[in-house]
């Protein structure tokens, strides 16, 4: 395994869909079943038995809109207020309306949800406002129950193929994507109607403290192919500028989670084991308040469960050592620490690109269109904020759906074989190479880099500084990048994704001459929020072979927000006592 | 610029008496996200190839015999 052969095969299909995470299945399979004639290909990098970020299972919903607990109105509401305005509420009450038709759906897959003596679903309150999270007993069959279902429906599996390129027509309308073999470099053109991409987040942008480069917050193999892919094919990607930064345990970097301990009495505290934000719930505002009180003297901050019981304690290891990150437990037992006896030190996590957690995506509509006909997006790397998994699955629904309408309206649309063999060339380069920089260190330099310029608070100043180095980074990646066996070939492959997402994340985080999303985009020479001039979406894209950005106005709402209501979650820091 | 061979500790362990990849086995290798395990064809046991984890278990949860050990990656742990 991982010699480089030589290859290139070219399959033809209705419908392709780039990643096989949680999104991505759940698009094919809904494509199939709208039109059971029709030819659906997933394509994954790893292998959808085990890929993405739910490869061992899921502790819960962190979203879900049941009726009796909460409406579309008031889910719409929040996310808009959490985002700070910018949202369009289309898509977002979309999903509000849907969702729970997909947790039915799920349900029947075999997947349990946790309910009350009395048989109702036992959703819990963990956002500012409203009642959303909902516990999931045998989270660690999701994969499982996914998997079972794709056979079912016949949905023709790639494992171990990592698309590096969309193609597009001379019209251009989508044609198909590129891909590479991780274990052998044989390529495969695929041939498409139309293209779901659900590659999930950038998750490999910043460098986690630790400096191990694959202990992310994210499932490491998402390298951010999915915003890197959409750029170079024209597409446009929305406000990248608000980034994903979360609250983890140290070290570990996994969720602390305060989603699973809130409801059991858990919450986040200072070093006095004092709480001093309002609400766990993730936000850049939640997060602004997290970064102050780390930087200031009562920091750190930690995780508190030991004022509870003993067994309460104990039942909330029990979870969250089992099913989401596992290996949480063997942290623990290494640095010896219990939830009933200490609390547990967290940090902040290294910066990213995730709608799943915060808002920067390739920009969609409500039924998951990107800007480019044809071409869908859906999960973690399509703009539709604090989307998670409930939002993977429902919008991962609507592209299905509309994918295989459209592909079955359109004929297959011409490429150039030249883009392609251009494309072999630009994958093959670093193999072609006797000796060079290995992957591993261009990626080192580049993510510390990201840390180093990058990470908030947003200096424009550090940020041209960072622009120049990054750009010398670019230069050794593009000439001197050697890979000396397939394996090798797909880190380098990633790398190039790290850099084109580095690069728009600086862009981005430039043009917007505001502050806003609290830490996620606190740019300290425009230090306040401008919602005259700003209170829009900012989409980047690749025009002339250059990178732009624009401003694009946000849809009228349809959920009315008061001036009231609208900085709710400015309001997170819990007063001092007088 | 030449490459020097720089030795990590990997944080995946086999047990090579139960790891029965003399048998046909590979599940841990076809499973793992960051495809970072491999058969060595020395010894025909799994073992961790490329020290890129991200210490998820799948392998371990998933290998028939219990061989497989995932310990958190010395630089975080
Ligand atoms: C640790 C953790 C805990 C979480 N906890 C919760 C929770 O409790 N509740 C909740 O609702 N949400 C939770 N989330 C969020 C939720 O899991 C995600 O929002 C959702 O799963 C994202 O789905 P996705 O399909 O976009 O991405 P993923 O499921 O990550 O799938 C992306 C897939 O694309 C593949 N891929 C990447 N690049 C390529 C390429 N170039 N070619 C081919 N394939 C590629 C990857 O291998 C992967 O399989 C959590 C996330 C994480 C990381
Ligand atoms: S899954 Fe277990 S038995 Fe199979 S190859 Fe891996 S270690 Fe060996
Ligand atoms: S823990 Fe995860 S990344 Fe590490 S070897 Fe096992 S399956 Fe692969």
């Amino acid at each position: 395994m991982d010699e480089i052969k030589d290859g290139l095969s070219e399959i033809e299909c209705d419908v392709l869909v780039i990643g096989g995470g949680t999104a991505g299945p759940m698009a094919a399979y809904k494509a199939k079943m709208k039109n059971p004639d029709a030819k659906v290909v997933l394509l994954e990098k790893a292998n959808v038995k085990r890929s993405g970020a739910i490869s061992m299972g899921m502790d819960g919903l962190n979203n879900a809109v049941i009726p009796g607990h909460s409406t579309p109105e008031q889910y719409t509401k929040e996310i808009t207020i959490a985002n700070d305005g910018i949202c369009d509420q289309a898509a977002v009450y979309k999903y509000a309306q849907h969702c729970y038709e997909i947790i039915e759906e799920l349900d029947k897959f075999g997947i349990r949800f946790q309910k009350d003596e009395n048989g109702d679903y036992d959703v819990k309150k963990v956002h500012h406002i409203g009642t959303y999270v909902l516990p999931m007993p045998n989270g660690e069959t999701v994969k499982k129950a996914l998997y079972r279902q794709l056979r079912r429906a016949r949905i023709l599996i790639s494992n171990r193929f990592m698309a590096t390129r969309l193609l597009k027509g001379r019209s251009g309308r989508i044609a198909g994507a590129v891909a590479v073999n991780t274990r052998t470099a044989e390529f495969l053109v695929v041939r498409a109607k139309s293209v779901i991409m659900s590659m999930g987040a950038a998750g490999r942008l910043g460098l986690p403290t630790s400096g191990y480069l694959y202990g992310t917050y994210e499932n490491a193999a998402n390298s951010g192919e999915g915003y890197a892919m959409a750029y170079h094919a024209g597409a446009k990607l929305a406000n990248l500028e608000c980034f994903q930064i979360n609250p983890l345990i140290k070290d570990y970097n996994g969720p602390s989670c305060a989603y699973v301990a809130g409801p059991f009495g858990g919450f986040t505290a200072n070093s006095r084991g004092e709480r001093f934000i309002e609400c766990d719930y993730w936000s850049g505002q939640m997060m602004q308040e997290f970064y102050n009180e780390l930087l200031s003297g009562n920091g750190p901050v930690f995780l508190k469960l030991n004022h509870l019981h003993k067994e309460t304690a104990d039942h909330i290891e029990q979870i969250l050592h089992t099913v989401e990150r596992p290996s949480r437990g063997r942290f623990h037992e290494g640095r010896g620490t219990r939830y009933h006896e200490t609390m547990i030190e967290m940090h902040i996590s290294e910066i990213g690109f995730c709608s799943g957690h915060s808002a920067s995506g390739v920009f969609v509509d409500d039924c998951a269109r990107t800007t480019v006909p044809g071409l869908y997006a859906a999960g973690d790397m399509a703009s539709v904020p604090h989307n998670y998994m409930l939002g993977a699955f429902t919008n991962g629904a609507f592209a299905g759906e509309d994918a295989v309408a459209f592909a079955g309206e359109v004929d297959f649309e011409d490429y150039d074989r030249e883009e392609v063999a251009r494309e072999q060339e630009r994958v093959l380069a670093p193999t072609r190479r006797e000796d060079g920089i290995p992957p591993n260190q261009i990626e080192y330099k580049a993510r510390r880099l990201v840390n180093d310029y990058l990470q908030p608070p947003k200096v424009t100043r550090k940020y041209e500084l960072g622009q120049a180095r990054l750009a010398e980074v670019r230069d050794d990646m593009e000439n001197h990048m050697v890979a000396r066996d397939a394996h090798e070939l797909m880190r380098a492959m990633e790398v190039t994704s790290i850099l084109d997402c580095a690069d728009m994340a600086a862009f981005a985080s430039l043009y917007r001459e505001e502050s806003r999303w609290g830490l996620y985009h606190w740019r300290t020479d425009h230090p306040e929020r401008n919602d005259e001039e700003w209170k829009c979406h900012v989409l980047l894209s690749k025009q002339d072979g250059r990178m732009t950005c624009e401003k694009h106005p946000v849809q009228p709402y349809i959920v009315p927000i008061s001036e009231e209501e609208k900085d709710a979650y400015y309001k997170q820091r819990i007063k001092a006592e007088a | 610029m030449p490459l020097a061979n720089t030795s990590t500790t990997v944080p995946v362990l086999v047990d090579e008496g139960k790891c029965i990849a003399d048998k046909g086995c590979t599940v841990c290798v076809d499973v793992c996200p960051l495809d970072v395990l491999r058969i060595s064809e020395l010894t025909n046991k799994a073992y961790m190839k490329f020290d890129e984890c991200w210490y998820c278990m799948p392998c371990e949860a998933d290998c028939p015999t219990g061989a497989v050990t995932v310990n958190i990656p010395y630089l975080l742990k």
